[in-house]
């Protein structure tokens, strides 16, 4: 059963081949039962339990959503009323949120039966998932292996098929890279597609939320959730929200891929290179067109990253001060020890590191210099791929330069970590959505491909991603251990 | 030496919405610590702010109001710094594009008119109170005040004296209230003022470094803090010192300047674009509906009431440094068939010194228009003299009985009628032989104590003109 994809599960239910109970109680076992992924943060059982017997109960009466009693989870960054949202930091490990985030609040709605919070580098900080306050997350391809990140535990839970879907968030890559290194399908959308309110912001201007699935149609159904105007969050888009099945079996013929010159030079890992053109290889086969496209100003989107998410983040984590919730120190001496201890004592490395990067960049006198030239160059990646995206329908690239690599591999060189977001942080300067879907594996490790659209052209990706899992079967891989 | 006074002012006006600037959280004075704070008030994470539109509206009116340049694009920016009662680590206010350029503001000081350049106006949120009294050591937080609208309006460093600062001020102030966009209440902290100081010799064109006094919350406290401090300035530069510049606060017991922080403590904001909300677009239709609804002005009121009720500058001025006061004013005039000059005498004289009295303004006035109106209405067809009718108003401050009501129960309807009349001044004439042999005899002054007599034996409702008249006659020589 747990092999089944959201879609398999959906129409079982309503078929009433199984109930939500029994669905339920069979992945919180297999949670359990893989406890040593360490994907989870919380487990809410007994909600969850309780929330498949209504399911089951909206099922028996009819007229049920089509989610109505999937189980899902949350990455622990969305605000869920009454449950512990940690954020994987310390500072918030004791924090009950008292209100659901816009998207929990939708994929209730739309009827899923959440199992619980998934582990996340910490306030979505990291590339490896090693940051977290509750631990690193195994990748159950290969256990000494990192998932990636920052959404680690989302990625590990699904391709383990401790879960069917998860949710995720995005900001320079940490739904794509994961599920790359994870080998299953995860989507950013377009900025102002799906509401942040309730998503604790890392950086505002590039966070996105968005699923995280085993098939690119399980990523349509949970979007079509997900998606929409919020009035809660002023940066969403009040424009329509399209129905992503629709056009799914559309044909690739004539479909014309763009690749980057720039993504394919020698940085990147020659076996990644391989599998990427063997990818592409196969959609030459269902009838697209490769154009060759160029992003110039690529190699300065690590530096803007840098500049723009650290400054936003410096500020976005003000909040947690130890005054009003959170992690506080024991015995202030004062205000300023109370901010200077709470703070020093409950945020991780990576987290100061950005805050103090942000803060600097942000000051009197290096102001112009880093974030409002930062903020030009963001221009000009848009530029790039905006002009590229007036000559074909979607770009594609690796997701990351190399498959997984080891825990502990990376966490003493944070500059080589970095780096290793080339392909996917440049997406979320322009704002653009884009995908990963499993590709292929090098050395029995998972292989993503990166395919990037236009804005709100959600339907497209989903549709160039169900074409190539109609061909082939990457997506369909178990890890040894989880069959 | 003789040294020059150089002040600009930045003055925070709270808006007068029903609901926050960033949340739907009420904005009302006084509750309960924490009632009226919600997710996003508190700073709650993963919590969003929208812009209550409302703001933008009243900004625009104030822009519009003093002939400023309101630019089709402003944005928000963060302000960072931390202290308890900002939850969120920053303040959201604006920047570099604030939401109102430049513009100006017209005072009058000992007759002389002055124009006082205003460089901007910007929206931003209002922070917490940190309650340090009642917590055994600790600080109470209360965040219901987080997040009230404040539109900050900056002058430029125009004004040369105290009184100059107090005018721009009340002008403010008075604009404020016109416009309908706050309360203007000073002791609630509807309307707050930070001055910048600085003297330098008479003639010298370059500024003199200037000191920051902050949050003064009362016209009189501007004006003695402003004065004690530039006093300070002088003494120091006197005695060959230097000013420091520096944020001083005002302490109204002692009546001195306090230094607060130096240039040198001060804080890095590190303002940027707060990404959490779009820039702010003033449409074309906007401008448009804002000037539609912005009412008459108190310069063009002023000048209106002197040339359509023939009222003195005085009066004028008086009447119309309320929206409110001149709305009671020209809807008495309108309900009444008296000139408007008695009208005004009324409002200005008795009627505002009776309220001065009970610490009430002329919205929370017990008597009417409509219940002056028909106090004033007896004056005129005669039905009370002018002395009677005060006894009347005061007994219409404290009774809910129109003035025709009082009249009859109290039974001051004037005597008109001369045969009652000459009965009372014959009765008076046979008990006072004395007098009336000196007035015979040619002393003038005794006729007002026949007056006087008369008066008071009809309780004073005898009609005076009446009175003279029969008296003359009676009393001929």
């Amino acid at each position: 059963m747990h092999n089944k994809t959201i879609a398999q599960l959906a129409k079982g239910l309503q078929a009433g081949d199984y109930s939500s109970q029994e669905l339920t109680e069979s992945y919180l076992g297999r949670i359990k039962q893989h406890q040593a992924l360490n994907s989870f943060i919380t487990v809410t059982e007994h909600q969850a339990i309780a929330a498949s017997k209504q399911a089951d109960a909206m099922l028996a009466a009819g007229d049920a959503p089509f989610l109505t009693g999937v189980p899902i989870a949350h990455k622990d960054i969305f605000c869920t009323q009454g449950v512990k949202t940690s954020c994987g930091s310390k500072m918030l490990d004791n924090f009950i949120a008292p209100y659901n985030a816009t998207v929990v609040e939708k994929l209730n709605d739309a009827g899923v039966v959440s199992l619980g919070k998934l582990n996340m580098d910490e306030f979505a900080m990291g590339s490896s998932n090693e940051t977290s306050f509750y631990g690193s997350v195994q990748n159950p391809w290969a256990s000494n292996t990192v998932p990636g990140g920052s959404s680690g535990g989302s990625a590990a839970a699904v391709a383990a098929r401790l879960i069917p879907g998860a949710t995720g968030t995005d900001t320079g890559g940490s739904i794509r890279q994961p599920a790359a290194l994870c080998g299953i399908t995860g989507l950013k959308p377009t900025y102002g597609r799906v509401s942040r309110f309730g998503m604790i912001a890392y950086a505002s201007s590039l966070d996105q939320g968005g699923p995280m699935t085993q098939t690119a149609e399980d990523a349509a159904l949970m979007l079509q959730a997900m998606a929409g105007f919020d009035p809660k969050d002023s940066t969403s888009v009040d424009r329509e929200v399209p129905d992503y099945t629709t056009n799914l079996n559309d044909s690739l013929v004539g479909l014309k891929i763009g690749l980057p010159k720039e993504f394919f030079d020698e940085a990147l890992n020659s076996e990644m290179a391989a599998a990427i053109e063997t990818a592409i290889k196969e959609y030459k086969k269902m009838g697209a067109e490769i154009v060759e496209v160029s992003m110039p100003n690529l190699k300065l989107a690590i530096p803007a990253y840098y500049v723009i998410a650290p400054a936003e983040c410096s500020a976005n984590l003000s909040r947690m001060d130890g005054v009003r919730y959170g992690y506080r120190c024991e015995n202030p001496a004062d205000l300023n020890d109370l901010y200077i201890r709470s703070r020093g004592e409950a945020f991780g490395t990576e987290v100061k590191r950005r805050i103090l990067v942000g803060t600097y960049a942000l000051s009197e006198g290096y102001y112009d210099a880093y974030y409002i030239k930062a903020q030009k160059i963001r221009r000009l990646i848009s530029d790039d791929f905006n002009k590229a995206l007036e000559q074909v329908d979607v770009i594609m690239g690796p997701v990351s330069p190399a498959p997984a690599f080891g825990i502990g591999e990376k966490t003493d060189d944070p500059i080589e970590m970095y780096l290793a977001d080339i392909y996917t942080i440049a997406i979320n300067l322009a704002g653009l959505p884009a995908m990963s879907i499993p590709a292929g594996f090098i050395d029995n490790k998972p292989v993503g491909l990166q395919i990037i659209g236009n804005y709100f052209d959600e339907a497209k990706l989903l549709n160039v991603a169900h074409q190539y899992q109609q061909v082939t079967g990457w997506h369909q891989q178990t890890p040894k251990g989880f069959e | 030496m003789q040294w020059e006074t150089v002040i600009g002012l930045e003055i925070h006006t709270q808006l007068a919405t029903k609901s926050k600037i960033f949340s739907g959280a009420a904005t009302a004075y006084g509750a309960e610590p924490n009632t009226q704070a919600c997710a996003v008030d508190l700073g709650l994470p993963g919590v969003l702010p929208v812009l209550n539109e409302d703001v933008v509206r009243m900004a625009v009116k104030f822009g519009m109001a003093i002939d400023a340049e309101v630019p089709p694009y402003s944005v928000f920016a963060r302000k960072n710094y931390f202290y308890p009662d900002s939850p969120k680590g920053y303040q959201i206010s604006q920047m570099d594009h604030p939401i109102v350029g430049i513009g100006h503001m017209d005072i009058e000081v000992d007759g002389v008119t002055k124009r006082i350049g205003v460089t901007r106006a910007h929206l931003e949120e209002d922070a917490g109170k940190s309650l340090h009294e009642d917590f055994h050591g600790l600080t109470g937080i209360d965040l219901n005040r987080s997040g009230t609208p404040l539109l900050e309006i900056v002058s430029e460093p125009d004004m040369r004296s105290a009184k100059e600062a107090i005018a721009y001020m009340r002008k403010i102030h008075e604009l404020v209230q016109y416009l309908d966009i706050s309360d203007g209440n000073m002791q609630e902290g509807s309307f707050r003022c930070d001055a910048n100081v600085s003297i330098r010799p008479k003639g010298q064109e370059e500024y003199g470094t200037r000191t920051e006094l902050k949050n003064i919350n009362s016209f009189k406290f501007v004006e003695k803090a402003i004065n004690i401090e530039v006093e300070r300035q002088i003494e120091i530069i006197e005695a060959g010192g230097k000013i420091t510049q520096e944020t001083r606060l005002y302490d109204a017991d002692k009546n001195e300047t306090r230094a607060m922080r130096s240039k040198e403590e001060a804080n890095d904001y590190r303002y940027f674009p707060d990404p959490d909300l779009l820039p702010v677009l003033i449409s074309n239709e906007l401008r448009a509906a804002v000037k539609a609804d912005l009412p008459e002005l108190p310069q063009a009121k002023r000048e209106r009431f002197t040339s359509e009720y023939q009222l003195d500058l005085e009066a004028a001025s008086n009447l119309s440094s309320s929206r409110h006061l001149a709305d009671y004013f020209e809807a008495l005039v309108k309900s009444s068939d008296c000139d408007a000059k008695i009208c005004s005498n009324w409002v200005t004289g008795d009627l505002l010194g009776a309220l001065n009295k009970l610490s009430l303004d002329i919205t929370q006035s017990p008597i009417s228009y409509q219940r002056l109106a028909g106090l004033l209405q007896r004056i005129s067809d005669n039905t009370i003299s002018g002395k009677i009718a005060k006894q009347v108003f005061e007994a219409m401050l404290s009774s809910e009985s129109t003035a025709d009501e009082i009249i009859e129960s109290q039974g001051l309807k004037q005597i008109t009628d001369s045969g009652a009349i000459e009965a009372i001044i014959d009765k008076i004439i046979a008990d006072n032989p004395g007098q009336v042999e000196q007035y015979l005899s040619g002393k003038d002054k005794v006729f007002g104590f026949f007056v006087g007599q008369t008066m008071k034996a009809s309780q004073g409702k005898a009609n005076p003109g009446e009175v003279n008249k029969i008296l003359k006659n009676k009393l001929k020589r």
